[in-house]
């Protein structure tokens, strides 16, 4: 009985990463369709989203089942209910992408604003280096490194705010980069969203091994434009 | 906690040479429910049975160290064991009716105690019954044997008894393990009710039966006691790895 249980809990660990490459794979893929303007690609990231849902959907499934016919208790029930909340975390993060994605097709034609895509580039890139941590984190059970992680959202949401003063700033003297400034604001916003979903995620790992629910960042003095 | 009405300390008992429990100490709160879980083997009802002195039945057991009972020693030499277990009383594993009426049944401690005006043993028997949650099932039928009823409305029977006494404290060893889940939950509800009005110390096997209805909950092992704390710490997060292992079924 416990030995089958303990196997199931090991299932569902992995079964949480295998998810959360996916979702990476679709967060770096929307970030790169948008920054080459590649429509191909993120039509590609909108398509396989379907597959994110129904892979987030049988992980839940399964924690419910674990908790009615298992009962678990103490680190156990951390454990399945951290693959519960973080998964929808992580499903979060892969609708961003497809919104990423969404506006990658949208841009195509509009004026654009090397700097600010530059901007974009690098902020992308720090969410992914973000959300791959995650991961690693989450699989080897390091509170530490979950805590050290969130704390690089204070990073991206610099990006943040400063990707929306260049937008205005572009749309003040150009009303041509009205249209695609917008779109550089929202992707910068959905980006932003990813590193907040990643730090709910960091504050998952450090309930899972101590039993404590925290905030990380608390957005009282963050996220002011 | 609330104040405590037993305190247990550097409690030993030994059965001949052999040491079952190895200096408990544990403070039981007024008016809460207490569980006390534990392997089998592992003291957690030897040492229920020290808190009304039952052990004394044994010949080989010899307990040692301190049990208070409101300040009181309950193992002072000028101890009245009979008045001890009137003020906490005890509820078995399996139901044991005496092979009277159901009337008899709930009384019995009142006869013992010489009470004989029929109005106030009418008002006892009613007044435990409700309290036992059996009242309804039983009321037209109070001059029936005890032995014609269910395992479950049986072992409600022996908590009115315990009850028509009015005691402090109510022990409990693992009343419902012979019951089926439906007059186990009529039990718990019961339980859950009397915790204002008595305190409840409970050994029970059943892992979600403590963690329902205890305030507290303490884990023995091998005749030691290695945590005791609120129930949802030690169901939550508790600090011994013992515990953990134990309540999520690692072992045991």
């Amino acid at each position: 009985m416990r030995q089958e249980f303990s196997q199931e809990l090991k299932t569902l660990h992995v079964d949480f990463s295998e998810l959360g490459m996916m979702v990476n794979a679709v967060v770096y893929k929307s970030a790169k369709a948008f920054i080459n303007h590649d429509k191909d690609l993120a039509r590609e990231v909108i398509d396989s989203d379907y597959l994110i849902n129904e892979r987030q959907m049988s992980l839940e499934k399964r924690c419910f089942e674990l908790i009615a016919l298992q009962q678990p208790v103490t680190s156990d029930l951390r454990l399945v209910v951290t693959a519960m909340k973080a998964s929808s975390d992580l499903e979060r993060m892969g609708d961003h992408a497809v919104s990423i994605a969404k506006s990658t097709i949208r841009v195509k034609g509009n004026t654009r604003v090397l700097s600010i895509e530059s901007d974009l580039r690098k902020m992308a890139d720090a969410v992914k280096k973000m959300s791959d941590e995650v991961l690693d984190a989450y699989v080897h059970d390091d509170e530490e490194r979950a805590r050290a992680i969130a704390t690089e959202d204070h990073g991206i949401n610099d990006f943040s705010r400063k990707i929306y003063s260049e937008c205005i700033e572009n749309m003040k003297q150009n009303v041509d980069t009205v249209v695609g400034g917008m779109d550089y604001m929202l992707v910068a916003s959905y980006l932003e969203r990813i590193g907040d979903y990643v730090t709910n995620i960091c504050e998952w790992i450090v309930y899972l091994k101590t039993g404590k629910l925290v905030e990380l960042n608390s957005s009282t003095e963050e996220d002011q434009f | 906690m609330n104040e405590p009405i037993i305190t247990a300390k550097d409690v030993r008992l030994h059965y001949g040479d052999f040491e079952a429990l190895h200096g408990i100490n544990l403070e039981f709160a007024r008016g809460e429910i207490t569980a006390m879980i534990g392997p089998s083997g592992c003291g957690k009802s030897t040492f229920l049975r020290c808190l009304n002195r039952m052990n004394d039945l044994i010949d080989s057991a010899k307990v040692s160290g301190d049990i208070r009972l409101d300040g009181q020693d309950i193992y002072a030499p000028d101890t009245d064991v009979v008045k001890l277990r009137k003020r906490v009383g005890m509820v078995f594993q399996q139901p044991v009716p005496f092979p009277f009426s159901i009337y008899e049944n709930v009384i019995y401690g009142l006869r013992l105690a010489g009470v004989k005006d029929r109005a106030k043993l009418d008002a006892a028997v009613e007044k435990s019954l409700r309290q036992a949650a059996l009242w309804d099932e039983v009321k037209d039928k109070l001059h029936d044997s005890a032995l014609g009823l269910s395992g479950g409305q049986q072992q409600r029977v022996a908590i009115a008894r315990v009850l028509a006494v009015e005691p402090d404290v109510i022990l409990m060893d693992e009343p419902t393990s012979a019951l089926d889940p439906i007059s186990s939950t009529q039990i718990e509800n019961m339980l859950l009710e009397l915790r204002e009005k008595y305190t409840i110390i409970i050994v029970t096997h059943n892992m979600q039966q403590a963690s329902r209805i205890s305030d507290r909950t303490a884990f023995f092992l091998q005749g030691n006691l290695i945590e005791y704390a609120p129930t949802k710490k030690i169901f939550m997060n508790p600090d011994k790895k013992e515990t953990e292992d134990y309540i999520s079924g690692r072992f045991g």
